[in-house]
């Protein structure tokens, strides 16, 4: 893996070494706190995804029922009932408020309905087929309020696929690179403080060695020193100090140019 | 987490529809249509004759525009700018398929749902309905 052998350009010191270690554990942390997020967002994805499902299964239903009672109304109220609707068109009466609703730090839109104002067009259908027109209105009241409640399943299902989907490459990110990376890094600086610290051994292991031979080398000397000086002692007794009696011998092995013999 | 709209809390929004003329009928019925003052509609009727280009441009209105909260969209309409549904994907305002008279309701071609089988196809909720 190329992530394996990524680590942070630092100095490798003990100071840096606990830096890296506190912020590995902020990462672990981190890491935990985000994994535990996106379950509870996919947790709410779900559900939301069944509710979904089960709505829009019924809302078939129910725009079936409602284009049937549009039917009914038109069948008794005469075919021209739309033109009167299509021309009443002034102002909306039922109206949409969105509020916000938080998930784990993910604000969902929740719609809900309402009604504005007195419902208009009542005169329609006062010639005939009143009472099938008012019923159309309810169906098609009820077919909006599954149809506002499937909206704001369906935006609660889009923003929480993309709040998973940053949730989820973070975690990701933090797992597969932030992690590994300090974690490399913190090997690195305790190989090379180890390193450091054989070193160090060493040099001490090299000193120590110099100091001990040339310990050795004036013992040597002393002992030399004290041999001569026992040496030196004994000739004196002779009534010879013992440099002369080397010079003696000396003088005798050298050519004498007065001695003729 | 830059890239996500806003999402604003409105005190009233609308409903826009793109519907054949019997749908918009029962909705405006309901108290949904509204017509400002400009005499600019908040429901197109998808007729015989209505061209792909003013669903479009209808689509693209109601869509941009900052007083709607939910788009409702008769599905052979949404059939016919495919592209432009399945590019969309703003949480506000909603876009929501719904079934016509004329046209069965069809949930391979709804692009939420087909975004449902897509992300979960393994998962029961939404194979076992196809």
């Amino acid at each position: 893996m190329s992530g394996q052998s990524q680590r942070l350009v630092v100095v490798p010191t003990v100071t840096m070494l606990g830096a890296m270690k506190a912020r590995l554990v902020g990462a672990t942390r981190g890491h935990a706190l985000l994994k535990k997020k996106s379950d509870a967002l996919t947790m709410q994805f779900r559900q939301i995804l069944k509710k979904i499902v089960s709505t829009k299964e019924s809302m078939g239903d129910i725009m079936k029922t409602s284009s049937f009672a549009l039917t009914e109304a038109k069948y008794v109220a005469g075919e021209n009932i739309k033109h009167i609707v299509l021309e009443n068109v002034k102002s909306a009466t039922l109206k949409v408020r969105s509020r916000q609703e938080n998930v784990a730090g993910v604000k969902l839109p929740k719609f809900e309905h309402f009604i504005d104002g007195e419902i208009k067009n009542d005169l329609t259908g006062l010639a005939r087929g009143g009472q099938q027109v008012q019923m159309c209105r309810q169906a098609y009241l009820h077919a909006i309020e599954v149809l506002v409640e499937l909206a704001s399943l369906q935006t609660s299902f889009l923003t929480l696929d993309e709040a998973i989907k940053t949730t989820n490459r973070r975690v990701n990110a933090l797992e597969n690179v932030v992690k590994p990376r300090l974690e490399n890094t913190i090997i690195y600086i305790k190989g090379e403080l180890d390193e450091l610290e054989r070193e160090d051994f060493f040099r001490l292991k090299k000193i120590q060695g110099y100091k001990k031979r040339a310990i050795e080398k004036q013992t040597a000397a002393a002992n030399q020193f004290a041999e001569q000086q026992s040496a030196e002692k004994v000739s004196l007794r002779e009534g010879i100090s013992i440099s002369s009696a080397h010079n003696l011998l000396s003088a005798a092995a050298e050519k004498d140019e007065d001695i003729i013999f | 987490m830059a890239n996500r709209a806003q999402i604003q809390t409105r005190n009233s929004a609308l409903i826009a529809m793109i519907a054949d003329e019997d749908t918009v009928v029962g909705f405006l019925l309901a108290g949904v249509g509204n017509v400002d003052i400009r005499r600019k509609t908040n429901y197109l009727i998808v007729e015989s004759k209505t061209t792909v280009k003013q669903i479009e441009d209808a689509f693209k209105e109601f869509t941009g525009r900052e007083d709607i909260a939910v788009v409702l969209i008769s599905q052979f309409a949404a059939n016919m700018i495919r592209f432009l549904v399945d590019s969309y994907n703003k949480p506000v305002p909603a876009i929501l398929e719904i079934p016509s008279k004329e046209h069965p309701y069809d949930p391979a071609h709804d692009s939420v749902l087909s975004r449902v089988k897509y992300l979960f196809s393994s998962e029961s909720v939404a194979s076992g309905r196809r």
